[in-house]
């Protein structure tokens, strides 16, 4: 079991005491979604909440998430804080114009007038042999937009931060969680704790203003032959090739961007003018995606800087397969990560 | 529908809510739709001269609609609708200079120049904003009827389509929210007749019984005359009333067996009201209209809206000839002032490019401030 000081916390559990605790702070919270009450989660992310908040803000709603993600939408507009919960992201697809085309441009359009203060989150990425329609990756969609932000979290320790940020924030906040991710920290999952211990994994216990400024990328593992940039469930990915990279005397910095929007290409730049090295690791298709977009990014910043080309590591550009080791292969994994790492630092 | 020649005294056996308007409130109904028309051919004017750019859609014709349904509403009872939104700004009471300079891509426009035409915006009005993604503006409607609720206010939203929005998902997975929950919301069909160039009969399912769309969700359903003002007032001064403090069958949990369903709906509840309408001009200032007749047209503007109003005005003894036509003189001054002021605006400056972006902002935004129409003193009229 994972613990830092003595507390261990399951990612789930994390969501869901960053949105009680917020809750209890602010009465213009509400959370709907589809079974987040009666059900108490499709996911147990919410399981206990409508017991202590009630169905005026613990909201069922049907499966329409047109209709509920623009009522958050309009819910924001008017001064309510929403937390809309998408059982998965790959759900939102069919809410689209509301929650890229009307949630981050009410801003702008009206002058000023309207912003909206509206939270989106769910699972995002292959839940397990789910089949491709229900194995989307957003951040690449999402993080084109501007007005909107976006975080990836991979811990339970920045779930809560990034999502307590984001509830608080006054501008659209999309939350991209994990399905492989929830039950983390319950059954003693390898977690590379070696790397994450110090305060990397639990949030601090009793701490109500715990929060993890949004644009603030983290040093998951520090090293200094290569780095790594990533985000959320590949991050895992990255410790676990991290591990192996070791024993051939590679070691390897492992950077979290933790949001892609904003982006910290700050502490992003800053590890690679000290590695000289970069792989650029995400779950999107490759083309256009987060990972081409972050690697652009370091060639404008560390040109001088790189001892080679950066290489970036996708999930395959095919649907995801249903068949259980297919849909490993295709994802980001630790061997594709070492093979790249490898491959980026062959001169070094 | 047909043109008929009902006049509003045809309802005046029986005591109706606009009995009971005061001279003043009808010549203000009378003043708000002589404005949106003059209004509004200045705009076609501005926009033929290229003043003006983008889509632009005109209300002429409609006006009784908007008029008629905000003047049933208190000041701050919030509403929401679609991209032909120039009528509902003005009978909003946005004052129409910030309204035009919108239009012109203006610094003063209630925008700041960053909607447009389909964007009018008014915050201190409760106008949630024209729209201009077809039915896109329901789920947004449905929020503000889920917030009024919510907070426990005894508002009620209106949140106007027009008929070519029927056909979207939006509109169904909003009816079904505010039926399921008991929202105070109205969904206000502005049926014109036409989504576009297309016939509300070729695209529409029971386009000749438009109460069915309502039955399906169990939601009060209403028919209103859109070319007499008064008929609009007096079906939204009925439906606002039911509409107002609807509350939320499952605040209270585990009675599910016990909701009681009725065609009829709920009173105080959600409704949705057909107001039959008509717009002379083309969808856009871009329409050729190929698909009606002249003959259609002309049919409709014997029946004209503004001159329902001041025939029965002036049958009943409430104004004037001279008092009308003074009304229109000033209609007319003050949307010629409005591209006055439009016109010697500057432009929205590139420094604003970049604000409104995040209320937050980060990298390259800016915060922004406030629109001219929050800031100034706004005393549209």
């Amino acid at each position: 079991m994972v613990s830092t000081n003595g507390r261990t916390l399951q990612y789930r559990e994390a969501l869901r005491e960053a949105m009680e605790e917020e809750m209890r702070i602010d009465e213009r919270i509400f959370l709907m979604g589809e079974e987040v009450g009666e059900y108490n989660g499709a996911y147990k992310v919410s399981q206990g909440m409508l017991e202590e908040f009630g169905p005026r803000r613990i909201v069922d709603s049907p499966i329409s998430e047109t209709g509920f993600g623009g009522l958050g939408v309009g819910a924001a507009m008017y001064g309510l804080r929403p937390i809309i919960e998408f059982m998965s992201w790959s759900f939102c697809l069919v809410a689209a114009d509301q929650i890229i085309n009307n949630a981050p441009k009410m801003l702008y359009m009206s002058g000023g007038q309207f912003g909206c203060p509206a939270v989106f989150r769910g699972n995002n990425g292959a839940g397990g042999q789910l089949g491709s329609t229900h194995s989307w990756v957003v951040e690449s969609l999402f993080s084109h937009v501007p007005g909107l932000k976006l975080a990836v979290p991979s811990t339970p320790r920045d779930a809560k931060g990034l999502l307590k940020a984001g509830i608080r924030d006054p501008d659209p906040f999309f939350n991209l969680e994990s399905e492989r991710m929830l039950g983390m920290g319950l059954h003693g999952d390898k977690d590379y704790s070696r790397y994450q211990h110090a305060n990397k994994w639990a949030p601090p216990e009793n701490d109500k203003d715990f929060i993890i400024e949004l644009c603030k990328a983290d040093i998951k593992k520090p090293g200094t032959d290569c780095t790594i940039v990533t985000d959320g469930r590949p991050v895992h990915f990255a410790l676990e090739a991290a591990e192996a990279l070791e024993e051939e005397g590679i070691d390897v910095e492992v950077v979290d961007v933790r949001t892609y929007r904003p982006l910290d290409i700050e502490t992003i730049a800053g590890s690679v003018r000290r590695t000289g090295y970069a792989v650029v690791v995400d779950q999107s298709w490759p083309f256009a995606s987060v990972g081409a977009e972050v690697a652009s990014q370091i060639y404008e910043h560390c040109f001088d800087d790189l001892d080679n080309q950066v290489l970036r590591v996708h999930n395959d550009d095919i649907p995801a397969p249903y068949s259980r080791q297919r849909e490993q292969d295709m994802l980001p994994n630790a061997k594709k990560i070492v093979d790249a790492v490898r491959s980026v630092t062959y001169n070094a | 529908m047909t043109a008929t020649n009902a006049s509003p005294s045809d309802v005046s056996n029986n005591s109706r809510p606009s009995d009971k308007l005061s001279d003043d409130q009808l010549v203000k109904m009378l003043y708000d739709m002589m404005l949106i028309r003059r209004f509004e051919e200045k705009t076609m004017q501005a926009y033929q001269q290229a003043k003006i750019g983008g889509f632009c859609h005109i209300y002429i014709g409609q006006e009784a609609s908007a008029v008629g349904s905000i003047s049933a509403l208190k000041d701050d009872d919030p509403i929401v609708g679609a991209y032909r939104d120039h009528g509902f700004a003005l009978a909003r009471g946005m004052h129409p200079n910030y309204c035009m300079a919108e239009m012109y891509g203006k610094i003063t426009g209630c925008a700041k120049g960053k909607g447009g035409s389909m964007h009018m915006f008014d915050r201190d009005r409760h106008m949630y904003g024209g729209h201009a993604i077809v039915g896109g503006q329901c789920p947004l409607g449905t929020g503000l009827g889920f917030s009024i609720q919510y907070e426990e206010k005894d508002n009620v939203a209106l949140c106007y389509l027009g008929d070519g929005a029927l056909n979207q998902g939006g509109f169904f997975e909003s009816m079904n929210l505010a039926a399921i929950w008991n929202l105070p919301v109205i969904f206000v069909l502005e049926n014109n007749n036409y989504s576009m160039g297309t016939h509300i009969a070729r695209g529409t399912a029971m386009a000749n019984d438009l109460s069915a769309k309502a039955q399906a969700f169990g939601m009060r359903y209403a028919e209103c005359d859109g070319l007499d003002v008064l008929d609009v007032y007096n079906t939204f001064s009925d439906q606002v009333a039911m509409t107002r403090n609807a509350k939320n069958p499952q605040w209270e949990r585990g009675n599910w067996d016990e909701i009681e369903y009725s065609r009829e709906g709920s009173n105080p509840g959600p409704a949705f009201v057909n107001v039959k309408t008509y717009r002379y001009q083309g969808h856009s200032m871009s329409d050729p209209q190929k698909y009606r007749s002249k003959d259609e047209v002309g049919e409709y503007k014997e029946r004209d809206p503004i001159n329902i109003l001041v025939n029965h005005l002036i049958e009943a003894g409430k104004a004037t000839q001279d008092q009308c036509h003074e009304l229109d003189s000033k209609a007319k001054q003050v949307s010629k002032d409005a591209i006055t002021f439009a016109e010697e605006s500057p432009d929205m400056p590139t420094e604003e490019m970049f604000t409104d972006v995040y209320a937050n902002p980060f990298g390259p935004y800016i915060k922004g401030g406030l629109p001219n129409i929050i800031t100034n003193e706004n005393s549209g009229e």
